[in-house]
């Protein structure tokens, strides 16, 4: 085993009203995987601006390669090695990859920018991972995996020795995420530690060698990942035993309540046609950029649609934008949360009120902010959404509180159709089971509910009746009862050379 | 939660916005004072009566830019709108025409004004810095035609001495209840729009699509509707100025309202109105107003030069911002 690289200990550090650190201590080796574990405002992300710079403790001490640090900056802190790469990515779309990686510390030639070193010396550390990227591609034009790729390869090309990785997979197919891993274990071969926070708890087991839990801000505890099972790490991330991952209630299925027929959007969206009933939850399983969510989008009204019909209890209703349907009852909770569910700098009693103004005012347009600050309440005592109060901006919550009010907006409307697009991405443990009660209390309410998840095992826990779509195309339909994941990802790879059985 | 129901102030102070409002009210409270004493006529009734009235003028011009700005954009035209209904009222009124149908024709125009500039930045989105600026060369080109390239007449030419009186005593001479008809004017209009903004569905979609347009769009606000609203309102207040201006010339000047529309922005970035949108309540705007002119009045009271007026003007409006900007920095950062 390595020698101890970084040592945190006592660090608190306490925001407005909130004591985001309290006493907690952390430790890194050379050459290996410590994973960072906890629900989303425990405090990980707070730690880790601590140790690369962003914010300053309270109190504690930290040592870096036996260096002790008082009040470090994020540039001492790249200059001692330590580099962390966002679960947001930081990159400038418009410029190259070279151009990204070199931001800041541009190579210099007589009299203008040397750009033949610059690359050379990009494709030298990209070829060194065995990462298949054009050094001048522009940055924007390449997928999310591949940014991360070009950001690991800037924090290596400052010769970065403590690799902080914040929900790396969060947006990665399968596929990618191996080859991430690849990259990881060599990193680590070469003597990198590296700090690695995920909620995706199944994917610990391929690359982790350590793991530190937090809870509420505090340190719960360390220990070899070989040394613990996963139902105690849950345990000790959530501060109570969850009996169930995927709860699952059963309820008579009954009429049909919405219908897609033939649905045309473009080429991610071909010939769409699917029905859901009282009492189930339909699932959209797939591969990253299968379709779904530009299908969601569709249907609501976001994107233009070329052709198609939809029926909400057997009536056809048009939607051209999402007005439309919202007033037919037909609601979607979207995939970004920060781009598309939340205004980040209004508050959460704003967000919460805003698609819900027309039940909140009289005919003049006034709003009655007692009866929106009753809707507030009872979204977020529902919810359970921790907030010290209502008006804290949107952006200041995590992200599990987050998707909560993004959630929140729509249970106050009586809707007919729910759909939530990937809700629980990069939210914690007990905030998915939240999100999953939710959506089976909507359920035995008798509404539609769809549910589109990358992730195949919540999609088969969860889901009643699961749709598998690739490249655009509805490419199969099971009963999540029987199903298997082969079967799924058959479905979910029937790319149209292949003939499809479904 | 509930100790937030029992504590109204504590609810009212956490509004967004309402610490930079509060600093300018601040601010403006002690520009004054300090300028009384370098020169107590400052204080005295007559300046604090032409002080108000002076103020109104741009507190309705920030009002207009404020309700722009706060849905993410901004309104180049405001400035050639005052001068265009300046020139269509007083053209109209030295024809003879009764002024009310004068005021009716260039808030008409106004108002069209309005709604291209709300298609064209929120059905077409062109950049509203780009969008307005052509509707900014248009509008003071209409100013320009409607007297054939000229400033018009006396108004009172046309409907005569008693109607142009009774025009310009309602606009700027005349007084209520010992202050300038101008400052009543203001403050009506001041607390209609108060009002649509903080307590109205509009009002919140308002704020929503300068927080994040994509995500009011999927909360079902309609986007083009709203951003026309916010021109609308923008129009409304430049239209009002206009008449104003024209009162107080008893004649319609083709210049009249140049450069309004970043006095407007001065005004509500001074109260806390963010340029980048989402935040800045209309009280803020009512506080920028008053620093501004406040200053202005104060500088011009102890004989300062036009220039040094405009560079101090110049120094508080980077000053006012950088102030929040550390402010805000200081938080997150400690």
């Amino acid at each position: 085993m390595g020698e101890i690289i970084v040592s945190m200990s006592g660090i608190s550090k306490s925001f407005p009203g909130v004591k985001a650190l309290d006493h907690v201590s952390f430790e890194l080796r050379e050459g290996e995987v410590m994973a960072l574990l906890g629900e989303n405002g425990a405090g990980k992300s707070t730690l880790m601006k601590i140790l690369s710079g962003v914010y300053t403790r309270d109190e504690g001490t930290m040592k870096i390669f036996g260096k002790e640090y008082g009040d470090l900056t994020p540039k001492q802190a790249q200059q001692a090695g330590v580099a962390i790469i966002h679960q947001e990515l930081n990159m400038c779309r418009h410029l190259s990859v070279t151009e990204n990686m070199f931001l800041g510390r541009e190579i210099r030639g007589r009299f203008s920018l040397n750009n033949t070193a610059m690359e050379e010396e990009a494709s030298r550390i990209l070829s060194d991972l065995r990462i298949d990227i054009d050094p001048r591609e522009t940055v924007g034009n390449l997928p999310v995996s591949k940014q991360q790729m070009v950001e690991i390869a800037k924090a290596l090309s400052t010769n970065a020795r403590i690799l902080i990785m914040d929900e790396p997979t969060s947006s990665l197919t399968a596929k990618e995420i191996e080859d991430l891993f690849r990259i990881i274990r060599k990193l680590k071969a070469e003597g990198c530690g590296i700090v690695y926070i995920s909620h995706r708890l199944e994917e610990l087991a391929s690359i982790v060698d350590r793991v530190t839990i937090m809870r509420d801000g505090q340190f719960i505890l360390q220990s070899d990942f070989a040394d613990i099972t996963m139902d105690q790490i849950i345990t000790n991330m959530v501060g109570r035993e969850i009996k169930e991952k995927y709860p699952k209630v059963s309820c008579p299925k009954g009429k049909t309540i919405f219908e897609v027929k033939h649905l045309n959007a473009g080429r991610m969206v071909r010939d769409i046609s699917f029905s859901v009933s009282e009492g189930e939850i339909v699932g959209f399983a797939g591969l990253m950029g299968a379709g779904r969510t530009e299908t969601t989008r569709a249907i609501f009204g976001v994107d233009p649609k070329e052709s198609g019909e939809i029926f909400v209890d057997g009536k056809e209703i048009r939607i051209s934008c999402p007005e439309d349907a919202i007033r037919n009852g037909v609601v979607l909770a979207p995939e970004d949360r920060k781009k598309d569910g939340l205004c980040t700098k209004l508050s959460i009693r704003h967000n919460l009120a805003l698609p819900n103004l027309d039940l909140l005012c009289n005919r003049l347009g006034i709003v009655n902010s007692q009866k929106e600050e009753e809707l507030c309440e009872k979204a977020v005592s529902n919810l359970r959404i921790k907030t010290p109060g209502l008006s804290i901006d949107a952006g200041n919550l995590s992200g599990g509180n987050q998707q909560k009010v993004v959630v929140g907006k729509w249970l106050a409307r009586n809707s007919r159709v729910v759909i939530f697009d990937e809700p629980t991405r990069g939210i914690d443990v007990g905030a998915k089971v939240e999100i999953y009660h939710l959506m089976n209390e909507l359920k035995q309410k008798g509404i539609a509910v769809v549910f589109v998840s990358s992730e195949m095992s919540e999609v088969m826990g969860i889901a009643d009746r699961i749709i598998v779509m690739c490249d655009g195309r509805i490419t199969g339909e099971l009963m999540a009862a029987g199903a298997t994941q082969e079967q799924i990802l058959t479905m979910a790879t029937a790319f149209e050379s292949k003939k499809i059985s479904a | 939660m509930n100790s937030k129901k029992q504590n109204p102030l504590k609810r009212v102070l956490s509004v967004r916005g309402m610490g930079a409002a509060l600093t300018a009210f601040v601010g403006w409270i002690v520009i004054y004072i300090a300028f009384g004493i370098i020169n107590p006529a400052v204080f005295s009734a007559q300046n604090n009566l032409n002080l108000l009235r002076s103020m109104s003028k741009y507190l309705l011009i920030g009002i207009a830019q404020s309700y722009v700005l706060i849905t993410g954009n901004i309104d180049l035209s405001i400035g050639t709108m005052v001068g265009m209904s300046a020139m269509i009222s007083a053209t109209l009124m030295t024809h003879g025409v009764n002024p009310l149908i004068a005021m009716l024709v260039a808030m008409a125009a106004c108002l069209l004004v309005g709604i291209v500039n709300g298609y064209l930045v929120g059905k077409f989105r062109l950049p509203p810095f780009i969008a307005t600026l052509g509707t900014m060369f248009v509008t003071r080109g209409i100013a320009y035609m409607v007297n054939g390239n000229r400033n018009t007449d006396a108004i009172s030419t046309g409907i005569g001495k008693e109607a142009a009186d009774r025009f310009q005593n309602f606009f700027y001479y005349g007084k209520t209840l010992g202050v300038y008809n101008t400052f009543w004017i203001s403050i009506v209009v001041f607390v209609i729009f108060f009002f649509l903004l903080s307590k109205t569905r509009s009002g919140s979609h308002i704020y929503a699509i300068g927080s994040n347009i994509d995500a009011a769009k999927l909360s079902g606000v309609n986007v083009v509707l709203t951003t026309t609203k916010a021109y609308l309102a923008s129009s409304v207040c430049s239209c009002l100025v206009g008449f104003i201006l024209c009162a107080q010339a008893g004649m319609g000047n083709m210049e009249a309202g140049n450069t309004y529309e970043m006095y407007g922005v001065a005004a509500g970035v001074i109260g806390g109105v963010s340029p980048l949108g989402g935040t800045g309540l209309l009280l803020g705007t009512l506080a920028g107003a008053g620093v501004w002119q406040t200053l202005e009045n104060g500088l011009n009271m102890i004989g300062a030069q036009v220039g040094i007026q405009r560079i101090v003007i110049g120094v508080i409006v980077v000053g006012a911002v950088l102030l929040d900007t550390v402010v805000r920095s200081g938080q997150t950062k400690k």
